[in-house]
């Protein structure tokens, strides 16, 4: 199958690849453009740990092709740090215990990221149902919600 | 400044023992810098997919590779034909058996590895199994392990049939795998016989998979030139995986390197050796560059280790006050095709011994038989230590069943057969030396923090006007810590865990460990274990883990073995670092050692204010100004081999609301209390409880692995297998209770699988007691809305006028 | 879990769509939000040969009001749905069932268009339409046509169209006064398609009601109209002994398959659950 060039861009820098029409979004970032931070954990869109930010919504990158993001602007998780310094969901996340292996992390974190976009103040209600479409094995969300909550106070005091 | 406020400032600074320090593991994982194996990035690297089987159970006639190996990009096809000369196509499992590394002849069930191929990338792997032609025969499938005696039972192992007796006591029939005897038989039989009171249930606790976030896989790389093998994989237990690999391989230990990088969860079911490994080992042997091997999520569930499956019959003789006499426990356990329970060599089903529970039961007996049917092997320790959750399901649900016949509350059953804290050590009569323990406070405690009078009053009243609300309770003890070696070894190698520690000049610290963080934290724990031990900050204190090439060797993390074995070990290590930087710093000081105080992060001459030496000062000196006759450095190495296993326990309590109409059952409370001993960092603690309760509730109220008659596994995508979102999962209130371990170093027990061992019994609890009015005194898991409903509709409550 | 290989196209307007669907017979799939169709094609349950991507199609979205119908492009996404102002304002069932499909990301993406012509009996959408009396407009080489939602479901993964044809829009009327809608559905978990959903529009006249439509979501082949339980309710003044006997209607309409959610009896019985719950809700409602 000939390969079609896309280009698009990622974490705030252009970047080109050569992909397969039925090439997933999340290998293309992962494999050929070497971001691994986005996690593949189920592969029918149900655990979100491919998460990622198109175009200004929160996708599914295992369910997206990559030539669907031609054009398109993309961020990760390696895109969260602004010139070093850690985006308070980072810092939150850390200071809530919210991750324990890991592998939902960035998923979460960039899901979150949109979620405060669009919902700066969210409730504990808001956030179970607004982060639903992540799963976590291992932290059984408590420390996310208050890491989520604990974020947005800082980011609205900031 | 007093003397005691500047001695807690230079603790404090030490953020050690006790501290909820933040974890040193999080900046990497909150930039997505982890590096996970599918992260593994080899130059050449091809990629492994597997070809799997269709039927549950089947011969196989013929397989044609042509198609597949027509296609570019692929390198090679691998059958079990191919694996045949090198005496790789079975493998050794952790229970004794053996299990096909491809289908040798028959599958045994459905999704079994049949071939592998071996292309350039995932993509055109994917198309090439795809065009694997394999011509089955299908055979008549055994799905009930019930049936897997009977006589007209299809018999399923050919390969070990004529095998009359492995060791494990003579097979009754081709598919009957051991039984397990322990206790006095003919005692808890007279003791039954002269009971006021006998109850008996039969529970069955489903097939369940433990379904970590990341799913297992490997990248395997052969460099032919120096016949050295470099294998980064997902597990529990890396330098099991390389004697493992030698033994299979012939490669010499030295000349395999294993790493388990970051792993994405385990919870059990990354502690075995997987077909997929083999295969992508062998691919990398044969063709001379790296292959990556990355299982999806159906064939995780499908096929890599499942938990529990155990048919059980639970009965106590009691008299008429409620004091238990005696218990009886009768199993039969689905093994699945191949026997590859994880689980200490010497204990067919585990430590399910441990089934007398948190109570003073005088004489009892327990018996398990394993059986193979047609689906997939496992049986690992799923968040618990080895059968322990199955053990204690049994022994809480029998205590539940027992004050239900005799009209006492379910609290005032336990507090009258507790082992009451005098008692400790206490002796089972399964054999066990239970540690330590205060189960009646723990509780009380409880009871108090929820109003236990009344939430049974509000019950009272919500029962009077038709409502279902059930109140769940458990008072579980744990065994974990596997464990003493001469009670445990996995192939033979005992069960202690090392650590080897170095501190250098400038006094920071690196050290490395056996086990294996797979969540858990290790990076962070054990660094204030040693900085607590030693007197130099835990920032600085660097934890390494998971490289063969570097690490001691270590049974690996899993049956809540990290802390109280693991960090025994890193304790003993530091202890005897600190002993020689005793002597070093008498030299220094020109005193004798005797006569010198630890105090926080010095030695201070006693009775001589100011006379002291810092860790630091001393460490510095270790490389310079030691003793005469005394080997320079700082650094030891302990091999922890534990006298006991630990005894972890606690109380929980759960409150339930049942939709009459629906029979969704919500939880609306949920009150964890758990001594787990010393605490190191109540922070990671109290994330591992909630995590714990989490998969506690996944397990009780939805996670099943269900099959048909044909042995087609049903629903093994995440879209019917239940991990629970944020939207389902209770809130979780926790709390604690200190009874330190009297034989672990540091008083450490243990605490990661003591909330899903204890939650998931607690959840029935509740379940169950919302109809106990009814004469309901037992309902299998899953509780789903489903399954719920059927028991309300039997009951006619849900009728609508 | 990867798809087999296919020729990609990403047409810029409707026609250009069906013209590729004209050229492609039998062997073109058009992808809307994916997230049923990619998984399939993951799993290689479907293989199509040409993928048309419709998602870059301006004309196939947005919301608005045209008289007294709303008119709903079909690539408007369950996000857009949930987030329409227009929507939640006059057509509020719409959004109310949208903010139970699925997740958050899965919204982004999943679409009202493709969740209609999927044809899956699981859907939430089909329903829906039933019970919003819903017409859509489908476009085919032949031109434009407009169809009732009532016949449009015909099975199992079959709806009233043609293989050359696309479902450009959505047209739904604006409630009415003394209109009320409930939407009920259960389902094991976040993620997962209903166990049993019902969709209700109740319109009274002073205390009875003059119309209902009772729509049921999994409780057979495809979406459809419990009309027996609505026949029994039409003219009436609703009362609890009504909406019983109504429910025992729905549960004579049912014929669900037996799955891990249930078998065949609990999910009559929750379909009916569902109905109880939705009539009384949008009796509520109507009454304001």
């Amino acid at each position: 199958m000939t390969k079609k060039h896309i280009s698009f861009q990622l974490n705030g820098r252009p970047v080109d690849a050569l992909v397969e029409p039925r090439e997933l979004l999340v290998h293309v970032i992962r494999e050929q453009l070497g971001l691994t931070g986005t996690h593949i954990g189920c592969e029918t869109s149900h655990c979100g740990a491919c998460t990622i930010d198109l175009n200004g919504d929160s996708v599914k990158a295992c369910t997206v092709l990559a030539m669907q993001a031609d054009g398109g602007d993309v961020m990760t998780v390696e895109g969260l740090a602004d010139n070093g310094a850690l985006h308070p969901l980072q810092e939150a996340f850390m200071q809530e215990h919210g991750l324990q292996c890991g592998f939902c992390t960035p998923g979460m974190l960039i899901r979150a990221y949109r979620f405060l976009k669009k919902n700066p103040n969210p409730s504990d209600e808001e956030i179970r149902t607004g982060m639903s479409g992540n799963l976590c094995r291992c932290t059984g969300y408590q420390n996310i919600i208050k890491a989520v909550k604990a974020a947005a106070e800082k980011m609205q005091s900031a | 400044m007093s003397t005691s406020t500047e001695k807690l400032e230079r603790e404090e600074k030490l953020e050690g023992i006790g501290c909820s320090r933040k974890r040193k593991e999080d900046p990497r994982f909150i930039q997505g810098k982890g590096n996970y194996v599918d992260d593994v990035k080899l130059p050449g690297t091809l990629f492994a997919d597997i070809v799997r089987s269709p039927y549950a159970h089947a011969r196989i006639k013929s397989i044609n590779k042509d198609k597949a190996l027509a296609v570019p990009g692929v390198h090679a096809v691998l059958t079990a034909a191919d694996l045949k000369p090198l005496n790789l196509h079975w493998m050794p499992t952790l229970a004794g058996d053996v299990q096909a590394v491809l289908a040798d002849e028959k599958v045994h069930f459905q999704y079994q590895e049949v071939a592998v191929v071996i292309a350039d990338n995932r993509y055109i792997a994917a198309d090439a199994v795809d065009l694997v032609e394999v011509e089955y025969e299908a055979l008549p499938v055994l799905v009930d392990p019930h049936k897997a005696m009977d006589a007209d039972a299809p018999i399923l192992r050919e390969d070990i049939k004529e095998k009359a007796d492995d060791g494990k006591g003579a097979h009754k029939h081709p598919n009957h795998i051991f039984t397990w005897e322990v206790g006095d038989d003919e005692a808890t039989t007279q003791a039954f016989n002269a009971a006021d009171v006998v109850v008996t249930e039969k529970m069955y606790y489903p097939r369940v998979h433990p379904s970590p976030l990341e799913t297992c896989g490997c990248v395997a790389s052969f460099d032919k030139v120096k016949s050295h093998l470099t294998l980064y994989i997902t597990s529990q237990a890396p330098h099991i995986v390389r004697t493992v690999v030698s033994l299979l391989s012939g490669i010499p230990e030295s000349k395999v390197r294993v790493i388990s990088p970051d792993i994405g969860g385990g919870f059990g079911n990354k502690v075995g050796v997987y077909p997929g490994y083999v295969t992508a080992i062998v691919a990398s042997i044969v063709l001379g560059r790296p292959v990556k091997w990355i299982e999806d999520r159906m064939e995780h569930l499908s096929t890599t280790a499942w938990a529990r499956d155990y048919h059980m019959t639970g009965a106590l003789a009691a008299d008429k006050e409620g004091r238990i006499k005696a218990l009886r426990v009768n199993v039969l356990a689905d093994h699945g095709a191949f026997n590859s329970h994880a689980q200490p060599t010497k204990w067919p089903a585990g430590l399910f011994s441990i089934c007398t529970g948190s109570y003073d039961i005088p004489v009892a007996h327990a018996k398990v038989e394993g059986v193979y049917t047609n689906k997939a092997p496992g049986g690992v320790a799923y968040r618990c230590s080895f059968r322990v959750t199955e053990a204690v399901y049994v022994i809480e649900r029998m205590m539940d069943i027992l004050a239900q016949k005799l009209g006492i509350d379910k609290a005032e059953i336990r507090r009258r057969n507790f082992v009451k804290p005098e008692q400790f050590p206490y002796h089972t009569a399964l054999g066990w030396e239970l540690d330590s323990g205060d189960y009646p406070k723990a509780l009380q405690k409880v009871l108090e923090a929820v109003d236990y009078d009344g939430l049974r009053r509000e019950q009272q009243e919500k029962r009077a006007r038709g409502e279902l609300m059930g109140i769940g309770l458990v008072t579980f003890t744990e065994i974990v810590g596997a464990g003493p070696s001469k009670a445990c070894d996995i192939l033979g190698v005992g069960m202690f865990e090392s650590a080897e520690i170095r501190v250098h000049p400038t006094g920071s610290v690196v050290a490395r460990m056996g086990t294996l963080s797979t969540g858990q934290g290790h990076q962070t724990t054990y660094a204030q274990i040693i900085a607590t031990e030693l007197g130099l900050p835990s920032e600085d204190i660097q934890i390494e883990e998971g490289d063969t090439d570097t690490a001691p060797y270590g049974l690996g993390t899993y049956g809540s073995r990290s802390t109280p074995v693991g960090g025994a070990a890193t304790a003993m290590a530091a202890r005897k670092i600190r002993d020689k930087a005793a002597r070093i710093a008498a030299h220094l000081l020109e005193v004798s050692a005797d006569d010198l105080d630890w105090e926080v992060d010095r030695f201070k001459v006693k009775g001589v204010p100011g006379q002291e030496k810092t860790m630091k000062e001393v460490a510095w000196a270790a490389y310079n100004n030691v003793p005469d006759g005394m080997e320079m450095g700082l650094e030891a190495t302990n091999y922890y081999d534990p006298p006991n296993f630990t005894y972890p326990f606690g109380a929980y309590l759960c409150v339930i609301d049942i939709d009459k109409c629906t029979g969704e059952a919500k939880v609306r409370r949920f009150y964890a209390l758990d001594d787990c001993g010393t605490r190191i960092n109540p922070m990671i603690i109290e994330g591992q409880i909630h995590g714990g309760l989490t998969e506690g509730f996944a397990v009780a109220m939805g996670q099943q692995m269900p099959f048909d008659e044909q042995g087609n596994l049903l629903g093994n995508t995440f879209m019917d297998y239940f991990i629970p979102t944020f939207v389902e999962t209770p809130f979780w209130e926790t709390d604690y209770t200190v009874t330190p371990s009297p034989h672990h170093p540091l008083g450490a027990k243990g605490v990661a699988e003591s909330p899903h061992v204890g939650s998931i019994p607690c959840f029935t609890s509740a379940i169950v007691d919302a109809f106990s009015h009814l004469g309901v005194t037992h309902m299998d898991m899953p509780h789903n809305a489903y399954r719920v409903w059927r028991k309300i509709h039997e009951l006619g409550l849900d009728k609508h006028e | 879990m990867i798809p087999s290989e296919f020729e990609y196209h990403a047409p810029h307007s409707v026609a250009e769509a069906i013209t590729l669907l004209t050229q492609y017979p039998e062997e073109a799939r058009l992808l809307a939000g994916g997230h049923s169709l990619l998984p399939m094609m993951k799993l290689r349950f479907a293989e199509p040969a040409h993928l048309i991507d419709i998602n870059g199609i301006k004309e196939l979205k947005g919301i608005s009001e045209q008289g007294n119908v709303i008119r709903i492009g079909a690539m408007t996404t369950e996000s857009e749905l949930i987030d329409s102002a227009l929507l939640n304002e006059k057509c509020p069932l719409i959004p109310a069932v949208a903010r139970l499909i699925a997740d958050p990301q899965v919204r982004n993406r999943g679409t009202i268009g493709g969740d209609i012509v999927h044809g899956d009996p699981g859907n939430d959408h089909p329903a829906v339409m039933l019970a919003l009396d819903a017409r859509f407009i489908l476009q085919g080489p032949e031109g434009e046509r407009t169809v009732p939602a009532n016949g449009f479901f015909l099975g199992t993964y079959s709806v009233g169209m043609a293989a050359d044809e696309i479902l450009t829009a959505i047209l739904v009327p604006v409630f009415a006064s003394s209109t009320g809608y409930g939407f009920n559905k259960l389902k094991r978990k976040t993620g997962d398609f209903a166990t049993a959903a019902s969709s209700v529009v109740v319109q009274l006249q002073g205390e009875s009601c003059a119309d209902i439509r009772i729509a049921l979501t999994n409780a057979g082949p495809c979406a459809f109209r419990a009309e027996a339980a609505e026949d029994l309710l039409k003219g009436q003044v609703i009362t609890d002994a009504l909406i019983e006997q109504a429910a025992q209607k729905v549960m004579a309409a049912c014929e669900p398959d037996e799955d891990l959610r249930g078998d065949a009896e609990y999910k009559t019985h929750m379909s009916a659950e569902m109905a109880r719950r939705s009539i009384r809700d949008a009796l509520t409602k109507a009454k304001g």
